[in-house]
């Protein structure tokens, strides 16, 4: 496609709808509305089809014409096209039919749905001629640029709230970037950024590469549909943390439907945040359409512990205009919901899938979610990342010495 | 009475391109006002048609989100630093 014109005609003020040149830029001059990228959908009508998107490779570029890059792609090429599992037994445990497990904690390259946004905002990078690429995140983020930088060989620069979970810092130091820890919550790492990035010439891919790098997550949406057998879900219940995810998700599916891939369906998209940085759940429960931000998040949920979410508004809509709703289990339900999902699915997820455990688990027994519909819940980071959660609520391993006969005993005294 | 007023990227257009700007007054709003009079313009960018600030406008008095303190009245001080930003996704 390297010469083929652009399918995406460029970038549009989701506020005021004014009308901005491709460039790397993420907020309105008007209005400090955000920026989205705006498609030439009669352009892309007949180059898009399952024919040709099941022709392609098992990953998430599979649907390329509907991600905003220019070129070929140039970082990421593998990632996305994770297992959509049928999760039955999980279903049974929580009293429902059909339950579904999108497991985007076996992404690659870094066992988290970032690594979909990444590729899209690192390609993007490359193409506005960047060598130096920087985030702020709180985890999953970094982990993904530092890996996929050090894979394009661009220079990275890391910006995480520095008590984060040792898992998480580990996994993007070891790529070799510049991790800075920052004494302070996400928000003020984030505003720290925002400053940064007006003195710096770099691509902060939150920030100057927003515009595209939040069009990655809608590969998950598709990815989705597609593996339903092109079909929509009931529900879909989404962890939130700035609260794109969840508004990509329902792009995706609006998309689907607006290019005929699949039929209309009234999918209902539910948010799940940790109890104590809840700031869009606890607007939905008030039926307030704007957010009070949380100064300071208290949560073991810390990739999610975002207090002032920048699409927390549209994710508002999101759920108000889809019949969806939030939940916002606390700590202990959390690591119920890992546990849950560990015992009855086999996937150790990290604490933001808790989250959605918890959440989806709150709305089927309130009756918000019917019981007989299908739901998609998706799981977003791998549990090795946040292991400090489950740190003294798991039985620990039996030790005994190597003989038949201790063994013996352990098992009669297990089994009787 | 001067106060230090970081001005962000899409809005430099309007300020000469500089990055920190001057500006008097006892509150947030009086500041605004004032930023309005030296650079004409400035207002309507960061405030809706009711005055009030746009819901993708983060305003911080050294370091601290004014939503947490009194809002558009929140007071402020000479020597103090404001900092106006636009919401960031992140995570
Ligand atoms: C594991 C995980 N799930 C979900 C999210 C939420 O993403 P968003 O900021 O798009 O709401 C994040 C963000 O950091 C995350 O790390
Ligand atoms: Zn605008």
């Amino acid at each position: 496609m390297k010469d083929s014109k652009p399918l995406f005609k460029g970038l549009i003020c989701k506020e005021c709808s004014a009308r901005y040149n491709p460039e790397p830029i993420h907020v309105c001059e008007q209005c400090f509305g955000p920026l989205e990228v705006e498609y030439d959908y009669e352009a892309i009508a007949p180059l898009i089809s399952r024919d040709i998107i099941q022709s392609r490779a098992p990953n998430m570029w599979r649907y390329r014409e509907l991600l905003p890059i220019q070129g070929d792609v140039t970082v990421g090429e593998h990632v996305g096209f994770t297992p959509l599992v049928k999760a039955d037994r999980l279903a049974a445990k929580l009293g429902v039919r059909e339950l579904w497990i999108k497991n985007d904690s076996v992404n690659y390259p870094t066992l988290s749905f970032k690594d979909r946004v990444v590729s899209v905002a690192l390609t993007r990078a490359k193409e506005f001629g960047y060598d130096t690429v920087a985030c702020a995140s709180t985890g999953n983020l970094a982990n993904s640029v530092a890996a996929n930088a050090a894979a394009a060989g661009l220079n990275s620069f890391v910006f995480i709230p520095s008590d984060l979970e040792p898992g998480k810092v580990l996994g993007s130091s070891v790529y070799g970037t510049n991790v800075i820890g920052i004494e302070g919550t996400y928000d003020q790492v984030n505003r720290l950024c925002s400053e940064i990035g007006g003195r710096f010439p770099w691509a902060f891919v939150n920030i100057n590469m927003r515009p595209y790098y939040a069009e990655g997550s809608k590969a998950m949406g598709y990815e989705i549909a597609e593996q339903l057998g092109w079909k929509l879900p009931d529900h879909v219940v989404v962890p939130m943390a700035g609260g794109s995810l969840i508004t990509k998700i329902k792009k995706s599916f609006d998309e689907f439907v607006k290019l005929g891939i699949v039929d209309a369906h009234p999918t209902h998209i539910h948010g799940a945040q940790p109890e104590n940085c809840s700031p869009i759940v606890t607007a939905v429960k008030e039926g307030k359409d704007f957010f009070r931000p949380v100064e300071k998040p208290n949560t073991i949920v810390k990739s999610l512990a975002i207090g002032n979410p920048a699409d927390g508004f549209y994710s508002i809509q999101t759920m108000n205009e889809t019949g969806g709703y939030g939940e916002n289990p606390n700590d202990d339900e959390v690591v119920e919901g890992i546990r849950l999902l560990a015992e009855y699915a086999g996937v150790f997820s990290e604490t933001a899938g808790g989250t959605v455990v918890g959440a989806a688990k709150r709305m089927i027994e309130a009756g918000r979610i019917n019981p007989d519909e299908s739901i998609v819940l998706c799981i977003t980071g791998h549990g090795l990342k946040t292991k400090e959660a489950l740190e003294g609520k798991l039985p620990p391993p039996a030790a005994i010495k190597p003989s038949l006969k201790e063994f013996e005993a352990l098992y009669a005294a297990r089994t009787h | 009475m001067s106060i230090q007023v970081r001005i962000p990227t899409p809005l430099r257009g309007l300020t000469e391109n500089k990055d920190v700007v001057d500006a008097e007054g006892a509150t947030v709003n009086e500041l605004i006002e004032n930023l309005q009079t030296r650079y004409p313009g400035l207002k309507e960018r960061i405030c809706d048609d009711k005055g009030e600030l746009r819901r993708f406008v983060n305003v911080y008095i050294n370091d601290e989100d004014i939503r947490f303190k009194d809002g558009k009245d929140t007071a402020v001080k000479d020597g103090d630093e404001i900092s106006i930003i636009p919401a960031i996704a992140g995570g």
